[in-house]
């Protein structure tokens, strides 16, 4: 190995660690308000990136109909326990915010499938389809479920994700996609080094969009209650934080993330129906090094796993996931011997 | 897909239907026992394969006067299920012979109970067993060695010496490697990688990076389907400047999707029959792989794109022809009729097909040669024959 080869292993990491910061966040995220480890996060990517390709191709993406299928069903029970709660004034909202507003992006999507719509434009309504998603099942699966255990929780979502991913296989087929590059810039930098514009545009998002988390959590209302909601969902209830909201905030968000995902590495990367489990599952082992709760950590965590893979894959093809699954080993040990155990068993009594 | 999928079911339940009704009032007739994955990660192979079958049973409906009746069943790319149709097969529609299916693991479920139930199987993709072991299987798939001696014989034909090798880290990427370490050598040809990477993987990176570091002459390629296309990305992304092999778990209209211009000028070997038109007119599987042609668009309304369906045609062939030559000894739909169908597929002599010239013996599950593979390059998103 020369200084040449180590440059462009580490570029390739630091784009594909880039992504798992991304869906890093997502995870730990929804975790913290919710403790939902949220399984179905990559599927949402796939989705994504799936639907853009769908675009390219002239096709309508089925991601419209399981939005539509899906904004139904949480419409429905969300009438349904407003009358069990013999609160039925407040239907036309629930109609509103359940029905009317998932359909938005719908409707969006069917008009930008025809050829001729510009690609920003499909980039664009590609993320916004998959958005929904997420705080739909969250109001379907999630809410009635909330003060489960987060065993339980854990296995809701990966009953979810293997939900989405057949029907990921029904919509869109066995086979890969690929759409056109975003950019197809070339950064020279010194002798014969060279950076692909796609690879900066995916450490750019990861780089901005960490910025501006940071700036919602700090400087915003919504972010504080989310905030507040991660460190003690009681109090935060008693200075009047609703949780049931702040929950669908994160899921959003979170959705939002993986739409985005989606499209940023789908030009890189041939995805497939199931693609996105394994970017949740390298995010997931980024989320345990931050301990599911330090979004720095999660951020440092993240790369070193695009890193470790990208240097794997040099020395033994054949190995590199297993040692990126490796990386946990030592990491649970260490954060086993470090932290406090009282505070989650005492936070299980509680419910 | 859906519709097709009605459309089968409703055509085996026809030709279910049809069967009780005229079995009794006619000599028994002829009764094929196809299960392919119509549904599954497999069914980018599976619907070709029964498409192909329609097409086959159009071209070719009877033998010797005898009506041919084709039952299709869904394995939904599972070995398992795979097994219990061919029972099914066996016990309820009383099939003369199997045929199937578009995963190694599902065919050798089906060769097995095929052995059990002494019913003939004429497989449609590679088998991996002892043809001593179970002697009622054979296939009209080429041998992966085959089709790897003609990578490299193009090879040293274009000079080269040292070749890189990346593959899928499964039986797949096993397979082609050792086809290529056998057939290297005698060519004086240096094997000087072994990278592997999952179908799953994301990126190629590392590997392709290891592999432009040693400067092989040329890669070869073992991946399959759409997943195969990684490593012709990689190696354009990284400029590289030596020929790319594949090999025949490319010839797939999704990889040339995905494959896009990395894959330009790629070499890899195929069954002729994807190349018909290009063949010169003396070459002995022309004829009937273009009257192939016409008939599966006459059937299916659509142009033939892979080489899975000239797969179930030419085993049909193979079929037809050893079933006339053991309709001399025994009926049709009793045992003795099935052994005799067994000994005439591995006494089949000569029989062209789409792909190739098939002549099976015993002891060996295939019956190909040097005439069932050509060389194709990948220019500008079409197949064209490289002689």
């Amino acid at each position: 190995m020369n200084w040449d080869v180590a440059l462009i292993l580490v570029t390739d990491g630091l784009a594909n660690g880039a992504v798992y910061l991304l869906a890093g966040l997502g995870l730990v995220l929804i975790f913290s308000v919710t403790r939902v480890v949220f399984v179905p996060f990559g599927d949402i990517a796939a989705f994504a990136a799936l639907s853009l390709a769908a675009f390219e191709t002239g096709r309508v993406p089925p991601t419209i109909g399981m939005v539509a299928v899906l904004a139904a069903l949480a419409l429905a029970t969300e009438i349904g326990s407003l009358l069990r709660r013999g609160e039925a004034a407040r239907i036309p909202k629930a109609v509103l915010m359940w029905g009317v507003l998932p359909a938005i992006p719908c409707v969006l999507a069917w008009l930008a499938a025809r050829p001729g719509v510009p690609v920003a434009v499909h980039i664009a309504v590609a993320v916004l389809l998959v958005v929904p998603i997420a705080p739909l099942l969250a109001r379907v699966v999630f809410q009635p479920i909330a003060d489960a255990s987060v065993l339980v929780l854990l296995i809701v979502s990966l009953a979810l994700h293997f939900l989405l991913s057949g029907l990921g296989l029904l919509f869109f087929g066995p086979e890969g996609s690929r759409t056109t590059p975003l950019t197809s810039a070339v950064f020279t930098l010194g002798d014969g080094f060279t950076v692909s514009g796609q690879v900066v545009l995916m450490v750019g998002a990861a780089v901005v969009l960490s910025g501006l988390f940071f700036l919602v959590f700090e400087r915003t209302v919504a972010g504080k209650a989310l905030r507040a909601t991660a460190v003690n969902r009681v109090g935060a209830r008693l200075v009047g934080i609703r949780p049931v909201r702040t929950a669908l905030l994160a899921y959003g968000c979170a959705s939002l993330l993986a739409g985005l995902i989606g499209v940023l590495i789908a030009p890189v990367t041939t995805m497939y129906y199931d693609s996105g489990f394994i970017i949740g599952l390298k995010a997931f082992v980024a989320a345990i090094i931050g301990g599911l709760v330090s979004y720095p950590m999660t951020a440092i965590g993240a790369l070193a796993v695009g890193v470790v893979e990208s240097f794997a894959s040099f020395w033994s093809g054949a190995l590199k996931d297993v040692i990126v699954f490796s990386l946990l080993i030592p990491v649970l040990m260490l954060r086993s011997f470090m932290a406090a155990h009282s505070e989650e068993e005492e936070d299980e009594v509680d419910q | 897909m859906k519709n097709l999928m009605q459309t089968l079911t409703r055509g085996a339940l026809a030709a279910a239907l049809t069967a009780c009704g005229v079995a009794s009032a006619l000599a028994a007739d002829l009764k094929v026992g196809l299960s392919v994955s119509l549904s599954g990660p497999n069914s980018s192979l599976g619907v070709p394969y029964a498409k192909g079958m329609q097409a086959a049973l159009a071209y070719k409906g009877e033998v010797n006067g005898r009506k041919i009746q084709l039952v299709v069943l869904d394995d939904g790319s599972d070995p398992t299920t795979a097994g219990r149709n061919a029972r099914k097969l066996i016990e309820d529609e009383k099939v003369d012979v199997l045929m199937g299916t578009s995963g190694v693991p599902s065919a050798i479920a089906m060769a097995q109970v095929g052995k059990e139930a002494k019913t003939p199987m004429i497989g449609l993709t590679p088998i991996l067993l002892d043809p001593n072991e179970n002697p009622w299987v054979m296939t009209v798939a080429q041998p992966t060695q085959l089709m790897i001696d003609a990578v490299v014989e193009r090879m040293k034909r274009n000079n080269v010496k040292t070749v890189g090798y990346i593959g899928f880290s499964d039986a797949w990427g096993d397979l082609v490697y050792e086809a290529l370490m056998k057939a290297a050598p005698g060519a004086g040809i240096k094997v000087v990688s072994n990278e592997r990477y999952a179908r799953a993987d994301a990126s190629v990176t590392g590997q392709v990076l290891k592999i432009v570091a040693l400067r092989p002459d040329a890669v070869m390629t073992g991946g399959a389907g759409t997943p195969g296309a990684l490593p012709f990305l990689a190696l354009q992304e990284r400029g590289f400047k030596g020929g790319v092999y594949g090999q025949h778990g490319l010839i797939n209209p999704d990889f040339v999707r995905v494959v896009g211009a990395a894959g330009q000028n790629a070499l890899m070997p195929t069954g002729p029959v994807i190349v018909a038109e290009q063949l010169p007119a003396d070459y002995p599987t022309k004829k009937i792989a273009t009257d192939f042609r016409a008939v599966f668009q006459k059937v299916n309304n659509a142009p033939t794109s892979d080489a899975f369906s000239a797969y179930s045609f030419d085993g049909w062939l193979v079929f037809a022809d050893a079933a006339s030559r053991a309709m001399k000894k025994a009926e049709p739909g009793t045992p003795e009729f099935r052994v005799a169908l067994r000994d005439a597929i591995f006494s089949t002599k000569e029989v062209v097909g789409t792909h190739g010239v098939y002549t099976f013996k015993p002891g060996s599950l295939y019956g190909v040669d040097e005439r069932a593979r050509v060389i194709v390059k990948l220019d500008n998103g079409q197949w064209k024959l490289a002689p």
